[in-house]
């Protein structure tokens, strides 16, 4: 803000309040030429209006806050560019990237500035850091047995996660179900914990421009042959062997679809490609789901929760994770 | 009293009685899509999956229509009854007052129509898109014209004081309705804010907090100025009071807006300025409802056989209660626990309904008779009934949101001893689920007193009686 829009903010700030009180003092030591209690000798409609004194407490309070509102404005910013006597701030205000905010937030407890949201955020990790700490000690699978850490790894799973994958886990279209053992990256602890630490990107190429809307279709029947289904259009039905002749061209096409999802197309854990074999489809496995994933690729992204959470918390939030396919 | 004033000049009643009964009507329909609403919260299923049904369509249709159609109604018919009445003279322009009137329905039918269909410029209590914001703005200026037209042509040598809170109303809403509805039209229904991020939120509630300092408080209390001491028949009771808590009160309402910002993206130090003046503003309020009550003392018996008065005085203390809530809402302290929970819908409703709407209904009730040359209003106990169904309407519907709100504050920032959140946000959206039926109740139960009003108000019109209105006679102080 330039020196002349501090300026103006706070001549009209202080302005406005001294109003007040002149305003105050003028209408106590009545200038109405009136006698206090008589009326005003002006009448509209049948109303007349008394001229009596303020309440009192009434003036009091006035004052009270007129005081009040000067010294909260001399301690906390308000009148323009001034910081305040106290040097306090909500948080660190004009920040664009999480290095600017790291960095200001040094910079603030060399230069005595009361930041409010880094004093909390530094409180609350001075009280709970060491029950995170303790838990970091022990190794995944003995966590997923521990019931204490378990109902945190769960908080902390409502609170992050179940806004995609559902409070109970079982994900929705296009977030994977969590309870059962089937693992796009894989299962393990650890690849679990490197999932939740780095986050994953996944991407299924569009595949229209290549093959063509026969070749989708085909490539379709032949992903369904691999779960022991066929084309449901009604042709197909009437005639099987037109639905094998499909197959046929698809299985032709896939090769390129082997490339990550393997002759077999049971998939890769190491890339994160889906098993097409099982009866578990992330995006639907209708004809018309497979279609428009063949047609158009999906992407799916799983947010890094590095910074978000930190390591510590990741630690007993993949214990929770892994504890739900466990129990089975 | 002297005799000169018993020979009124021939007032324009057409158009105040116009209002009036529109008031009444936009009142039953504006609370009943409030009421409808309360529903949905609590049975969901009530949206019956149509798009014009559901919450986000319905809600600032509710808003516009109790704000705008039954409190500006509610304005419309008093001020223009009260600035004729006050200053000796018929209004400036009859023309222009019928031009007033039916520009302000064309409003509230292309709101009842645009709404619902989704068309919306997403403003809070702004919604209506850029050509009805432009019939706005005409309409308005042919009002302001009107009003300030009759305050110069006046016959008394004074300016009485409800004047000057209906004319600040007006002048500020003007100023408030234009800078916050500049927008850049794409299509006959669709228009974009001309402002950004922060400053468009500023504006936004620059605007927003001064609908409710100027439209629904200011506007008001130029009622309450009138008809409380007409109906209790007693002087004002302080003009020097009247004075410091008018000036006071317009002057610091205008920076109150940043305290619906709080903790936000906002600059520190416009939270803090605004917080600042949110509890200077308390004091000044609070002139206005000492006014207004100490007015009635020497009249406290009136209380007992009068419900319109009861109305009147009801409405004061409701004024009086949720202007001490909202400063200490706008502290920071408390916002952090308040902000975005049932509390603010609670601390709302006890302005609008228990302050705008009881002093509304008081004061249409005050008028009726007398607009249509009766005695009284048809029945005096059915009055009684609709301010009991209100009272305690009102109550339920406010302790069930104070209950709601502090429960949801608490459960949203409650923590295990791990530091991690005790509940979901889903878990304290089912503790609410009670108190929301209680709301609901709450609201059938004025919208009921509502209706019995507009029966009332339909008899008096319809009886046969000639008689004039008696009016009570002011006594000495």
């Amino acid at each position: 803000m330039s020196s002349f829009w501090s300026i103006w903010i706070t001549v009209i700030t202080l302005g406005s309040i001294l109003g007040c009180f002149l305003l105050l003092r003028w209408c106590l030591s009545n200038k109405t030429g009136v006698a206090e209690g008589d009326d005003m000798h002006h009448e509209f409609d049948g109303i007349i209006e008394l001229n009596n004194q303020l309440p009192r407490w009434w003036t009091i309070l006035f004052y009270i806050c007129i005081v009040w509102a000067l010294i909260y404005l001399a301690l906390y910013p308000g009148l323009g560019n001034y910081k305040g006597l106290i040097n306090w701030q909500s948080s660190n205000q004009n920040i664009q990237s999480l290095a600017e905010s790291r960095a200001a937030t040094e910079a603030n407890k060399t230069n005595g500035v009361i930041n409010q949201y880094d004093r909390e955020v530094e409180f609350a990790n001075e009280l709970f850091a060491p029950i995170f700490e303790a838990y970091y000690k022990q190794p995944i699978p003995e966590l997923a047995k521990d019931p204490e850490a378990l109902k945190i790894g769960q908080r902390l799973f409502s609170q992050n996660c179940s806004q995609c994958h559902g409070s109970d886990a079982r994900g929705q279209r296009g977030f994977p179900n969590l309870t059962d053992d089937d693992w796009l990256y894989g299962g393990s602890p650890e690849k679990i914990t490197e999932t939740l630490i780095n986050g994953r990107k996944a991407m299924m190429p569009a595949q229209l421009a290549a093959h063509g809307e026969d070749g989708i279709e085909e490539l379709v029947a032949y992903v369904l042959s691999l779960s022991n289904r066929k084309l449901s259009g009604q042709k197909y039905v009437d005639d099987p062997s037109l639905n094998q002749s499909m197959v046929d061209g698809g299985k032709g096409r896939f090769a390129v679809c082997a490339a990550c999802h393997g002759q077999d197309g049971k998939g890769n854990q190491m890339i994160g490609s889906p098993n097409l074999t099982d009866q578990i489809w992330l995006y639907g496995g209708t004809d018309k789901s497979i279609t428009e994933t063949l047609r158009y690729g999906r992407n799916g992204v799983m947010p890094a929760f590095k910074t978000t959470l930190g390591e510590k918390k990741i630690h007993l939030v993949s214990a929770y994770v892994y504890s739900l396919s466990q129990d089975k | 009293m002297s005799e000169a004033i018993q020979v009124h000049p021939e007032y324009n009643y057409k158009v105040v009685r116009q209002f009036a009964v529109m008031t009444v009507v936009w009142g039953i329909i504006g609370m009943a899509v409030g009421v409808l609403l309360a529903a949905q919260l609590y049975w969901p299923a009530l949206n019956f999956d149509t798009p014009w049904l559901t919450f986000s369509r319905l809600r600032p249709l509710h808003t516009n229509a109790v704000i705008f159609a039954f409190g500006g109604c509610a304005l419309f018919a008093t001020s223009l009854y009260v600035v004729q009445r006050t200053s000796n003279v018929r209004l400036f322009s009859d023309k222009l007052a019928s031009f007033t009137f039916w520009g302000w329905q064309l409003v509230i039918v292309l709101a009842v129509i645009t709404l619902p269909m989704g068309l919306t410029s997403s403003k809070e209590y702004a919604e209506l898109e850029w050509p009805i914001d432009i019939l706005i703005t005409i309409v308005w200026l042919s009002y302001v014209i009107n009003f300030f037209g009759t305050m110069v042509i006046r016959k008394v040598s004074h300016i009485y004081v409800a004047n000057w809170f209906f004319g600040a109303f007006m002048l500020t809403v003007a100023v408030l309705h234009i800078a916050n509805s500049m927008a850049i039209p794409v299509s006959l229904t669709k228009s974009y804010s001309i402002y950004a991020g922060a400053v468009d939120a500023m504006i936004q509630w620059w605007y927003g907090h001064n609908a409710v300092g100027f439209f629904l408080t200011a506007g008001f209390l130029g009622m309450m100025y009138y008809f409380v001491p007409k109906q209790a028949g007693r002087p004002v009771y302080s003009y020097r009071l009247s004075v410091v808590h008018f000036w006071a009160l317009i002057s610091l309402y205008i920076w109150a807006g940043p305290h619906h910002l709080h903790y936000t993206a906002l600059p520190d130090w416009t939270q803090s300025l605004g917080m600042a003046m949110s509890i200077i503003l308390f004091v000044p309020s609070w002139g206005g409802m000492i006014n207004g009550i100490m007015t009635l003392s020497g009249a406290w018996h009136k209380l007992r056989t009068d419900p319109i008065l009861r109305f009147l005085v009801v409405s004061l203390s409701f004024y009086g209660m949720s202007t001490f809530e909202g400063p200490m809402m706008a502290i920071k302290t408390v916002n952090a626990l308040s902000h975005y929970t049932d509390w603010t819908i609670g601390h709302v409703h006890s302005g609008a309904l228990g302050w705008v709407a009881m002093v509304s209904i008081g004061s249409i009730y005050h008028l009726i008779p007398v607009l249509f040359d009766k005695p009284k209003m048809y029945s005096i106990k059915l009055i009684n009934v609709h301010f009991w169904l209100a009272t305690i309407g009102v109550v339920l519907y406010i302790v069930a949101m104070w209950m709601s709100g502090v429960l949801q504050g608490l459960m949203w920032r409650a923590i295990n001893s791990d530091g991690t959140l005790t509940y979901s946000f889903v878990e304290s959206l089912e503790a609410s689920k009670p108190f929301y039926l209680v709301r609901f109740i709450g609201g059938v139960l004025v919208v009921v007193g509502m209706s019995i009003m507009a029966y009332n108000v339909y008899k008096t019109i319809r009886s046969e009686s000639e008689e004039k209105a008696i009016e009570p006679e002011v006594q000495p102080a």
